[in-house]
């Protein structure tokens, strides 16, 4: 064989076994981007055009009026950073310091939970003792963490009698 | 759905309790599986929803809750208050999805 040929072979196999990760980085980087902006873009318009139910933590309802309706109310999301996301994060690591992909993936991952929540209370005047729950996911290889972030909304949704359905306060 | 009231409050807004039971729970211990993983490890690489394991825990949780109310059924109570969820990774790739809460009657 022409010495040179396997000199060219040589350099084509380091090139794809160094280059591959690096071009893996920058396209599974991009494509997490732009389905990151179009998640948040989804969260927004949902946030402003679904109905408004205040949630809160505490745990009393108004003792004034009945209670028409209460039960149990879920939502639940399991998210995970991308690729190129995920080595930044690696590498941050390595400094210290605020750790921004993983804390919009929150925001993101929170959001829509409570999105879907929302989703499952129909008809209600509010949503009692809201909490959130956040739980990591082992990944494939068993270490904590990576394998993705499950976050669990739950409450207790509670609609009342309409106001106009109730007997006139005494007095 | 069912005729349970489930809620995580510590009472039934607009009913009082009757009486109470004791503590009612149920667990369930998933792990992934072979296809969801490689889909999941896959869609791990782009980020964002990984819909497989969304799904995974919802039904899991279900189910937990469903043994959670089949004992509380047994007690006879008609409401479980309180209702809490712990979710923790017990081993490789497994994790444990647990629901509890306090069985009552109320009236």
């Amino acid at each position: 064989m022409d010495p040179s040929q396997s000199q060219n072979s040589e350099l084509i196999f380091m090139l794809i076994f160094y280059a591959l990760p690096v071009v893996g980085l920058v396209v599974f980087g991009l494509i997490g981007v732009v389905a990151e902006r179009r998640h948040f873009a989804s969260i927004r318009l949902r946030e402003q055009t679904g109905p408004r139910i205040p949630m809160v933590t505490v745990r009393k309802c108004d003792p004034n009026r009945a209670v028409a309706e209460s039960r149990l109310v879920t939502g639940s999301v399991v998210v995970s950073l991308d690729y190129f996301k995920r080595f930044l994060a690696g590498l941050r690591n390595l400094f210290g310091g605020r750790v921004r992909s993983y804390e919009s993936l929150m925001d993101r991952a929170r959001r829509e939970a409570t999105l879907r929540l929302q989703a499952e209370c129909v008809g209600a005047d509010m949503v009692l003792n809201f909490r959130i729950e956040t739980s990591a996911l082992a990944n494939t290889r068993g270490k904590k963490g990576a394998g993705g972030v499950e976050v669990l909304a739950y409450g207790t949704m509670v609609r009342y009698v309409p106001m106009d359905a109730m007997p006139p306060p005494l007095g | 759905m069912n005729d349970l009231l489930l809620t995580n409050l510590e009472s039934v807004p607009g009913r009082h309790i009757a009486e109470h039971y004791g503590l009612v729970s149920g667990n369930t211990v998933r792990a992934k599986n072979v296809g969801r993983d490689i889909a999941a490890s896959f869609k791990n690489l782009v980020g964002g929803e990984l819909k497989g394991y969304t799904e995974l825990l919802t039904e899991a949780r279900q189910q937990a809750t469903a043994r959670m109310i089949e004992q509380a059924r047994a007690l006879g109570a008609n409401a479980v208050l309180n209702v809490r969820f712990s979710t923790s990774s017990v081993a490789q790739g497994a994790a444990e999805l647990y629901v509890y809460g306090s069985a009552v009657r109320v009236e």
